[in-house]
């Protein structure tokens, strides 16, 4: 079985009743499609945030992406798996993530979901900026995103 | 040439967001380049580029520690990533 992968870097915000049917096929075969909508939040370690500026590497953020989609398939038996992020200037409440994964059954759906995102956020290239009361401050890595990486890794 | 670009903090820390280099033996690995380019440019150069959690992409993909570069390469400095 070859899945379905694709990744889309957008400004545009997304529909996600939209995305969710594009993992599906048309041959009722999926038994679950597993999702997770990333959303900008109004503070962040107690700094409040009136804007977030996305910035990101042109060509490698999509070959980065995809390479963990693949991966991702090689480790589930996945139909079809997306990622869409959002780039550029996003207000707090929107949407600038997403991630889709269907499959046959529903262990291998959520499994290649939290798996995609836990790796986008170490490996993808993209930074973020807050825009505050206090002025302008790029975020910082966290830690625990990396601890929830290497998880993953001698898994199988 | 060597095609070298910067990212998020550190391309606002530098001021420059994208350098175009002629290959040499001078700057035939990873390592060499960094150097380089701190020593090469003043001050604010060495100070951002001697940040010990800079990432290094060579032609578009993340690597681990030293690796050779030659002509037409694309190499990218850049902070820890924050999306998501």
């Amino acid at each position: 079985m070859r899945a379905v992968l694709e990744v889309n870097i957008q400004e545009a915000d997304f529909d996600l009743r939209v995305l969710q049917a594009s993992l599906l096929q048309g041959r009722a075969e999926e038994g679950g499609v597993a999702t997770f909508t990333g959303y900008v939040r109004v503070n962040n370690d107690d700094r409040g945030v009136q804007s977030l500026y996305l910035e990101h590497y042109p060509g490698m953020t999509e070959r980065s992406i995809l390479a963990i989609l693949e991966e991702s398939a090689e480790r589930w038996p996945l139909f079809a798996a997306r990622v869409v992020h959002r780039v550029g200037r996003l207000q707090p409440g929107e949407q600038i993530v997403w991630v889709g994964a269907s499959s046959a059954h529903r262990e291998a759906a959520f499994a290649a979901c939290e798996f995609i995102m836990d790796y986008l956020k170490t490996r993808a290239p993209f930074w973020k900026k807050e825009q505050g009361p206090q002025g302008e401050h790029w975020v910082d890595a966290r830690e625990s995103d990396e601890t929830r990486a290497q998880r993953w890794q001698g898994q199988q | 040439m060597l095609q070298v670009l910067f990212f998020g903090r550190l391309r606002e820390e530098l001021g420059c967001e994208r350098l175009e280099l002629p290959a040499s033996e001078a700057l035939s690995d990873l390592d060499r380049l960094q150097a380089s380019l701190a020593r090469e440019h003043g001050e604010r150069w060495q100070a951002a580029l001697a940040a010990p959690n800079i990432i290094r992409a060579l032609n578009q993909q993340m690597v681990q520690g030293n690796a050779a570069i030659s002509d037409g390469d694309e190499i990218a400095f850049f902070p820890p990533v924050t999306g998501g």
